[in-house]
């Protein structure tokens, strides 16, 4: 047998229900594999070793009594964005680098239900503001395919440790891309759920319209069954769909005979690197084979996504970020003469600059005489960009298209070009945009680095997205890929 | 000569248990900060959820004043910076309230009624409060206050005097003390009231720059404020002067307004849809349960115990003011049968002992019941106006039910004509030289003259003769 940290979240699953391991065997093997290899990838800001042994202690009690869950025993790791009652969480931010929430995340509380184990807490873009990771208090996370390029962002913790075998599920958050783009740059498989489908609540806010939980994993089995665990309605998230939750693993081995793929003919076009072309027409191949067919869509607005998502996510950003001004928790300004020095200072020497460009950016689009030329638009782009993708979906199963513009590139490349970056998410922002289920799965890799499709739903459809991708990932290999040497 | 120009808007602090988006309660008092849950205190990650109980108020409030109810309205986030806003925005409505346009009618002194535009009516969260007093040399922040739900109310601008202010005010806080949706106390401050301004010259129909006078406490103070701010305007502009638009604070020891902030140092609340929230959608059964749900609102009552109870329109009107003084006066009326007496009762001693101590009528020493015992005590001749007045001071004391207390006081009437003759002679033995003035005076001034007799009788009887029988045999007597 490989080793244990080789194990995809199902391959774990199996073994604990064969009781070929134990949860102590798979935490420690994990935990163990954090630390040799953290100091290099820096995808952990928190290693909650004490509290994962004692949960696997737990978890294994409870299986020796046959009183756990299916999943009793099994690793996750948490985006740091998650607040965890009694562990430190950061949002990688130094405003918040000594913030110990006394509550869950409901994502967390369902894990922790389900009987899951955390081996800690993963670093991340500040507040999810980013495409490569650089932007964390805690320093940037290096991909585990090439140590010099960035794993992407702003999950870009959750996918490098997926990756690098440091924990086979990782929780993660979508604002625009942030599932989604670090999957595709590392191999590994990430779902955005549809908006609503995952309860916010705990889930520190970057733009609350577009914000929506979801998982990185090694493959779209892995993410059928955590899916499972952390959908569904929370009376405490007003935006939370009361939406039955179907078994995700059920409808896995659904034959794609009849499902009718949708081709976006903007996602297509001459500007489409021609080695990515290429990767994604092997994709289409696979699932052609499997018997679905192929259709041309257009999405007319989607070129707009990235303006309108620049002025929308920044000026919610604007709002919700306000909270952190010093007075109740967090980093706060030493000796501060008076209030307006204890604003200043706290919130300018907490936030770093990304962030302090999108409040900005945001309070501008917010302001008295710019809201209806800013704000007021961009939300009647986003309507029309919903629309194009319901009627779109109207004539198709699901939607097809590069993750990515190309694959990971080097640390610092995009860093002193904030619209260079912003186009990192040119093909996933959308999906926000319009509230759908949107996931990134391997493709072939190009240059030996790897590379993601990306399939976008229906509104709740997410069962058909993790239908498609397990269908192609029963007959490739690519997600099985693993970086070498790390 | 100048008019004034003013619009008020009315903060009222909805009487829900818990909060408008937190399960914290309300209760007002408690120890600072006990009452601040996650959401009130604006943790990360935590999200508001709205109270429907809050949607329910607001909504009978609208049905009350004839308003059109928003079937979709939105929540808004007015973003400032604040110690005691935790979020850094407060969660109101901007665009869409949940209340549109009503109205209101008020009385004038002059007997007759205006009818005053209330432009809209929105939910929104209280802030918490800044303690300035309990730290040397800084500030603390409590935020028990924090997510309580408020309605603020809206007038378009057409109060022309503080005595109209007061009038309308008056009227809002009655119906929602009969619609039970807030305490309505001005001093604990659940309703607070900002005056906007402004003056013109007498028959203009152009406005005059308005200042804004916020938080004023009591409807005196909203009286003086507005006469003091509408006095500083004139002067201003009888001096040549300019009116700056800008935010004033009314102090009532000065008795003067001063400036608190001007427009250009005004906020820019960069108002934008909560995207927490989702639109508050209300459907026909919601806002027909709420109307279902309706009390008898103040005017209805009015015009009810004008015709039921054979009371005049201005003590109606003063009766039906407060849902509980209304309530006691019916059932005084109701109880004894007679309807004048009551008023006259609750109109007279009632509300003077209350006025005079500041006591709510529901803690009200003198029960109803005792109340319309004590009429019916005067209405069968055991009392009359003079010992009435002994046993309900006897009643405010305490001193037992009325029966008891006519017994023990020994204030029963004599009735006896017996009795009152043998009182009648005496006093007209003992005064012979007012006697002989009296039969010498020309009959149309006897009747003034009387009066003597009268009480010379009443006092010898204690206050215990019936007085008409005492008026019937002194003329006779005296004539004789």
């Amino acid at each position: 047998m490989s080793h244990i940290t080789d194990l995809s979240f199902s391959e774990l699953k199996k073994a604990l229900d064969e009781r070929s391991l134990s949860s102590i065997e798979i935490t420690s093997a994990f935990l163990d594999r954090i630390d040799a290899l953290n100091p290099t990838l820096n995808a952990f800001i928190t290693i909650t070793h004490d509290e994962a042994m004692q949960a696997a202690k737990d978890a294994d009690a409870l299986i020796s009594k046959g009183s756990g869950t299916p999943y009793t025993g099994l690793p996750i790791a948490h985006k740091d964005l998650f607040c965890t009652d009694g562990t430190l969480t950061t949002c990688g931010s130094k405003i918040l680098s000594n913030f110990v929430a006394p509550y869950d995340a409901q994502v967390v509380s369902q894990c922790k239900n389900a009987g899951l184990v955390s081996l800690g807490k993963l670093n991340m873009d500040e507040f999810a503001m980013g495409s490569s990771n650089e932007n964390s208090y805690y320093g940037p996370v290096k991909n585990p395919w090439d140590t010099a390029r960035v794993p992407g962002g702003s999950s870009g913790g959750s996918a490098a440790a997926v990756a690098a075998n440091l924990t086979p599920l990782a929780t993660a958050t979508d604002t625009g891309g942030s599932i989604r783009q670090p999957a595709a740059f590392t191999g590994t498989s990430g779902l955005k759920p549809t908006y609503g489908r995952v309860s916010r609540f705990g889930m520190i806010a970057y733009a609350s319209s577009l914000d929506q939980g979801g998982l990185i994993a090694h493959t779209a089995e892995d993410i059928a069954h955590g899916l499972g665990l952390i959908a569904g309605h929370d009376s405490r998230d007003s935006t939370s769909a009361d939406q039955p939750v179907p078994d995700y693993t059920q409808t896995l081995n659904d034959s794609l005979k009849g499902k009718v793929i949708g081709i976006p003919k903007q996602f297509f076009d001459d500007r489409l690197d021609s080695a990515m072309r290429q990767a994604m027409n092997e994709v289409l191949d696979v699932l052609k084979s499997l018997g679905a067919t192929t259709t041309e869509v257009s999405l007319e607005h989607v070129a707009e996504s990235i303006p309108a998502y620049y002025v929308i996510a920044p000026a919610e950003a604007s709002s919700n970020l306000s909270r952190f001004d010093g007075v109740r928790f967090g980093y706060r300004a030493d000796s501060p003469s008076d209030l307006m020095d204890l604003y200043e200072r706290s919130r300018g020497d907490g936030f770093g600059s990304e962030v302090k460009r999108r409040i900005l950016i945001g309070t501008y689009a917010l302001s008295e005489g710019y809201y209806d030329a800013y704000y007021k638009k961009a939300q009647q782009i986003r309507r029309l960009i919903r629309d194009d993708f319901n009627r779109a979906l109207g004539t198709c199963d699901l939607l097809f298209g590069p993750t990515t513009p190309s694959t990971a590139f080097v640390l610092g490349e995009k860093t002193a070009d904030p619209v260079a970056m912003y186009l990192e998410d040119i093909y996933t922002v959308a999906t926000n945009m319009a509230g759908l289920p949107g996931g990134s799965f391997q493709a072939p890799l190009i240059n030996g680095l790897p590379t993601g499709y990306q399939l976008t739903g229906r509104a709740f459809g997410e069962n058909v997205i993790l239908n498609a991708a397990h269908q192609v990932q029963t007959v490739t290999d690519w997600h099985t890929l693993r970086p070498e040497g790390v | 000569m100048y008019e004034a120009v003013i619009g008020l808007e009315v903060h009222v602090q909805l009487s829900t248990e818990s909060k408008i988006f937190s399960g914290s309660s309300t209760h007002f008092g408690a120890e600072p900060n006990t009452q601040a849950s996650l959401i009130d205190l604006g943790m990360p990650g935590v999200l508001p959820v709205p109270n429907a109980k809050a949607f329910e108020m607001a909504v009978k409030f609208g049905l009350a004043i004839d308003a059109e109810i928003g079937q979709e309205s939105i929540f808004d986030r007015k973003n400032y910076f604040y110690p005691d806003l935790p979020k850094g925005y407060q969660i109101s409505q901007f665009e869409k309230p949940i209340v549109g346009p009503g109205r209101v009618t008020i009385s004038l002194d002059d007997g007759t009624t205006k009818t005053i535009n209330v432009t809209r009516a929105h939910l929104e969260e209280d802030a918490g409060k800044s303690v300035h007093d309990a730290f040397d040399g800084m500030t603390g922040v409590d935020l028990n206050r924090a997510g309580t739900p408020l309605l603020e109310i809206v007038s378009e601008p057409e109060l022309r005097s503080a005595k109209e202010a007061v009038a309308y005010l008056k009227v809002i806080h009655s119906i929602i003390r009969y619609l039970d949706i807030s305490d309505g106390n001005m001093a604990e401050g659940s309703m607070r009231c900002d005056c906007n301004v402004s003056i013109r010259p007498k028959g203009s129909d152009t406005l005059g720059t308005r200042t804004e006078i916020k938080n004023v406490n009591s409807f005196r103070f909203v009286e003086k404020a507005i006469n003091t701010e509408i006095n500083r305007q004139i002067e201003i502009l009888e001096d040549g002067g300019r009116v700056v638009q800008e935010t004033r604070l009314y102090d009532p020891d000065k008795d003067e307004t001063r400036s608190m902030r001007s427009k250009e140092e005004a906020n820019d609340y960069r108002y934008f849809p909560d995207p927490d929230l989702l639109p508050v959608v209300l459907d026909d059964s919601f806002i027909s349960a709420c109307r279902d749900a309706l009390p008898e609102l103040p005017a209805a009552r009015k015009a009810r115990y004008i015709s039921e109870y054979g009371i005049t329109d201005y003590d109606a009107g003063v009766l039906v003011a407060d849902r509980d003084v209304a309530d006691y006066f019916a059932e005084v009326a109701n109880t004894s049968g007679e309807g004048k007496l009551a008023a006259n009762w609750v109109m007279g001693s009632v509300l003077a002992e209350l006025n005079q101590t500041g006591d709510s009528i529901t803690d009200f020493a003198v029960t109803a019941k005792q109340l319309s015992e004590l009429i019916a005590r005067i209405k069968d001749n055991t009392l009359n106006s003079k010992t009435a007045k002994t046993v309900f001071e006897a009643l405010l004391a305490n001193e037992g039910e009325v029966d008891v207390i006519i017994e023990s006081k020994g204030l029963v009437q004599v009735t006896d004509t017996g009795a009152i003759e043998a009182i009648v002679d005496e006093v007209i033995a003992e005064n012979p030289d007012q006697v002989a003035n009296y039969r010498a005076a020309p009959e149309d001034k006897q009747g003034k003259m009387l009066g003597f007799f009268v009480g010379q009788v009443m006092k010898k009887s204690q206050g215990k003769a019936n007085p008409q029988a005492v008026n019937q045999i002194l003329s006779t007597k005296l004539s004789g």
